[in-house]
């Protein structure tokens, strides 16, 4: 079943409505809870008048930051634990500053625009530059400034190495910010009941919910019980811990009925964390080859008002993967984490390494550019080759598993059909009428398979292994529990396909389980790409070990030796013996009667598996992108997406495909379409989907789809990971073509997003 | 106020407030919870449903407006003899990942069939432009309702 493309077992019930998603579960007396939220980006909160509020018929309650005194603050680096709502001041347009609680959410709605709050206005910093200026006010005041954090990622500098490279450039890129924007924005509705809990939230990490829940509360994590429901895409963003995700539970104590919290679109885009917002500051050396000889790499990342833990440290994540595919030598990287007036920011889909890649890969077209080289002969003198495979980066622990960098590269290029693609584009220059063209090239790898327990420990996670249990039913059927909670990936498919294959049964007989840590005995979570490098591999064992006390039942029943029997079919065969068989549904029904076994053999057919990665995982590949733009107007048109992926082992081609689609979908948005900007004021300028640029239909290519399959020996199923693949890879293969098709009037770089306006302004304003 | 609203064939009679939208009176008083809420704009389709056959969001449609149509939600489609060939062909070709676009998108999609029973890939894309989805990048979803217009169309 490894490599087969059958339709996911999850689309039937998403398909006729019968999904459940949190805002879909009613609970007897259910009550809404609202935010009310900061109108400022920061000042000091002067009064809270409820009163028109609670008069309101229908409402039960509101709630400031003094009623919840009592929960300790989220943990982070200390000094700048976040509170549940804004006490004394507010830090950015969108904090909630109140709770309020009424019988149906319309009540609810209309209570929390009745709640009057007033403000003494502090100097807004909505800008880095304005946090990092000399009289900037410290957002958190406990800090003597905005610089939350400063971080050596390497222990020396590469100047020596830039002084003895022949050539070296500086450049300064800009990975903007951007909004995960789940279709399905966050929910949470907690029902406390007796002297425990159940939480019904939109969430990646269950079990990571249920112990912050326990740690908050006091509580034995017995008592608690979350559970991921079908969550409409998270890609990060639900990954981070949300203030509802503590309050509603606390009121639905304090009130003994169950509590609801489903944000709107526009909370979403102004208190759910936000992804990327690093400023790059980069150095090269180089040869006139266009080999590096050096990289040194200074990262400004843009925190918001309320810092996430995980989201002031993601700048380590990029610095590991600055050397992206190439070989080069010395790499000096180091960081600085800045408080602004401005949602929080943290993990968006790929957190941090799309941000590296971005930055390696445009450093490359740079190279090119000013050697006046083809970008794919820099590229192709400086990647990886198979041969030096495992290859120990700069950075310790970082070390790439197998994979042929080079021949991504030639197979992109020849479904590019690369060489006509630039005589045609010096066809098009040379043509005033034509559109111009622009041919750009990402070879990329990004780090996957999150994992091992000591890196991923430093996220706050219990480990970074992953766990599954499998056990096959009297009628030869098997269930599966596995530890990570998806979100649209496929786990239920996939995880049958990989039982399929190593018990031998069908994988209709094959029901996968997760999201509820009632039923399923641990886990970590979906993210960073561990669905299949680390809760497949947890499936493939517990599958491996529940086969191994198969045969040792089969080996009694043909009585034979466990060694002498082979696989067959649906059961096990005495070597060479095609009589002597016996199928798998007789050794199942043969393991719930004890008194027939030998004494010591347990009873079912059953095995808790927990698998720990050795070592995180590489996915790469090459993908290409070819845009026309319009002389006058400066839009571009992305006429041909080619991608070539090396995720290893393709456990459902439709399922990697679907994988890669979106997320270069996501990349390309990046590229040309998506940022949340803030005005000076620090007021959101892109709080609904009327002013974020999601993109539709009519704005995103078909994507032509290729795969080199490479296994890693990292782990037992040669598996990498595929779902941060795309967005790693597609925001610079878009960029470089942008700025490839306007090279020849002196265009070195334009930001993202590569709007027309500031497409034609580099047209024109360059040289 | 009172409303009477068929929903996928079977009346429907409530008090509600006049304020009530369309995918509330199906979601909250109905239980149909397979129309989702995505955004507050009018932006994203989520909540895309057939009003007296015609594909509307119905996060903009009060129930009051509905007084005496007829609505078929994702519910509807389909029956005990399997799913509609638009839903069928979004399983056969991977047109959804988390299925939270999935319904207003099924239903935008067999609005466009009944309409058009063989779009082109642009027409697919013009069509269904209203209706966002944040997982596939469109092209399988295109590709699905291609399979759809193949195999029996709105139905
Ligand atoms: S909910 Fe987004 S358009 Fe209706
Ligand atoms: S499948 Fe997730 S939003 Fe479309």
């Amino acid at each position: 079943m490894i490599g087969s493309a059958v339709p996911r077992k999850e689309d039937a019930a998403l398909l006729t409505g019968r999904g459940t998603f949190v805002d879909d579960i009613q609970r007897p007396g259910l009550l809404h809870m609202v935010y009310v939220q900061s109108t400022e980006a920061h000042a000091l909160i002067t009064g809270i008048d409820t009163s028109a509020a609670t008069a309101l018929p229908g409402v039960v309650g509101v709630w400031t930051a003094e009623d919840f005194a009592e929960l300790p603050a989220r943990p982070s680096v200390p000094g700048l634990e976040r509170h549940y709502l804004a006490g004394e001041k507010v830090h950015y347009v969108g904090e909630p500053v109140a709770v309020v609680v009424a019988a149906d959410r319309y009540t609810a709605a209309d209570a929390a625009r009745a709640v009057e709050v007033t403000y003494e206005p502090l100097p807004v910093m909505a800008t880095l530059e304005a946090a990092l200026a000399p009289d900037a006010v410290p957002i958190f005041a406990p800090l003597p400034g905005n610089l939350a954090l400063e971080q050596p990622v390497t222990p020396d500098d590469v100047a020596a190495e830039l002084d003895a490279a022949p050539r070296r450039l500086r450049a300064r890129l800009v990975n903007q910010r951007v909004a995960g924007a789940p279709m399905e924005p966050y929910g949470v509705l907690a029902d406390w009941v007796g002297n425990g809990v159940t939480v019904w939230a939109t969430v990646q990490a269950p079990h990571r919910v249920r112990a912050e829940i326990a740690q908050v509360f006091g509580l034995a994590r017995h008592l608690i019980r979350v559970v991921a429901p079908d969550v409409g895409g998270a890609f990060g963003v639900k990954s981070s811990f949300m203030p509802e995700l503590f309050l509603a539970p606390e009121l639905s104590r304090r009130l003994g009925r169950p509590v609801k919290f489903v944000e709107t679109r526009r909370e979403h885009m102004t208190h759910t964390y936000h992804g990327r917002d690093q400023v790059q500051e980069v150095e090269v050396g180089f040869d006139e080859n266009g080999a590096i000889l050096a990289l040194d790499v200074t990262i400004t990342v843009n925190i918001g008002g309320v810092p996430d833990p995980v989201g002031i440290g993601l700048p380590t994540l990029t610095s590991y993967m600055l050397g992206g595919c190439y070989r080069i030598p010395k790499i000096a990287a180091r960081y600085r984490s800045v408080l602004t007036n401005t949602t929080p920011t943290a993990s968006y889909r790929g957190a941090g390494r799309p941000e590296a890649s971005f930055l390696i890969e445009r450093v490359v077209d740079l190279v090119a550019l000013e050697l006046g080289k083809d970008p794919a002969e820099v590229r192709k003198v400086n990647l990886i080759g198979p041969e030096q495979m495992p290859y120990q980066t700069p950075f310790e622990g970082i070390v790439y598993d197998e994979a042929d960098y080079p021949a991504a590269l030639e197979l992109l290029l020849g479904e590019l059909d690369y060489d006509a693609l630039r005589a045609e584009q010096e066809r098009r220059r040379a043509d005033p009428g034509a559109r111009l063209l622009g041919v750009g090239l990402s070879t990329f790898v990004e780090m996957a398979g999150f994992g091992p327990t000591p890196l991923f420990e430093q996220f706050g996670y219990l480990g970074g292994w992953e766990s599954a249990n499998l056990r096959l039913q009297p009628d030869g059927s098997v269930i599966v529990l596995v530890g990570t909670a998806p979100h649209g990936q496929g786990h239920q498919t996939a995880m049958a396909q990989i039982v399929a294959d190593e018990l031998g049964v069908p994988f209709e007989a094959v029901s996968v389980f997760y999201g509820d840590t009632a039923v399923v005995q641990e886990g970590i979570g979906t993210m960073g790409s561990r669905g299949m490098p680390v809760a497949g591999n947890a499936v493939r064992q517990a599958a491996v070990e529940v086969a191994d006390q198969a045969r040792r039942i089969a080996a009694h029943l043909l009585e034979a030796d466990p060694d002498d029997l082979v696989r067959v079919g649906d059961g096990f065969q005495v070597k060479g013996v095609p009589d002597a068989a016996v199928p798998l549904a007789a050794v199942v029904e043969r393991s719930f009667k004890p008194h027939l076994l030998p004494e010591g053999t347990r009873l079912g057919l059953e095995s808790t598996a927990y698998y720990e990665p050795k070592n995180l995982s590489y996915p790469s590949g090459a993908h290409g992108c070819v845009v026309e733009i319009e002389r006058d107007t400066g839009r571009v048109h992305v006429v041909r997406y080619v991608c070539v992926d090396d995720c290893g082992t393709v456990i459902n081609p439709m399922n990697a495909r679907g994988q890669v689609h979106g997320g270069v979908a996501q990349g390309i948005a990046q590229a040309l379409f998506e940022k949340v900007s803030f005005d000076a004021e620090g007021r959101p300028l892109a709080a609904s989907l009327e002013e974020y640029m999601l993109p539709g239909m009519l704005d995103l290519p078909r994507y032509e789809t290729h795969h080199i399959e490479t296994r890693s020996s990292f782990n037992p199923l040669g598996v990498k990971g595929i779902g941060e693949a795309g967005a790693t890879a597609a925001p610079q293969a878009v960029v470089n073509a942008v700025v490839d098709a306007l090279a020849h009037l002196g265009v070195r770089d334009v930001e993202m997003p590569c709007t027309p306006e500031r497409v034609w302004k580099a047209m024109h304003h360059a040289s | 106020m009172r409303v009477e609203i068929t929903v996928n064939g079977r009346p429907h009679e409530r008090e509600v407030e006049p304020r009530l939208l369309l995918v509330h009176f199906l979601r909250d008083l109905l239980s149909l919870t397979g129309t989702h809420v995505g955004c507050d704009t009018t932006s994203c389709g989520a909540c895309t449903v057939l009003l007296d056959g015609v594909a509307v969001k119905s996060c903009t449609v009060l129930a009051a407006q509905a007084d005496g149509c007829e609505v078929t939600t994702v519910e509807g489609l389909g029956g005990p003899d399997g799913l509609s060939p638009v839903q069928e062909g979004f399983r056969q070709c991977h047109g959804l990942q988390c299925g939270y676009c999935t319904p207003g998108m099924v239903m935008a999609a067999t609005a466009l069939l009944a309409e058009r029973p063989d779009p082109s890939e642009q027409e697919i894309r013009d069509g269904l432009k209203g209706n966002m989805c944040r997982c596939t990048g469109y092209q399988m979803i295109v590709e699905s309702v291609q399979w759809a217009a193949a195999n029996g169309g709105a139905r």
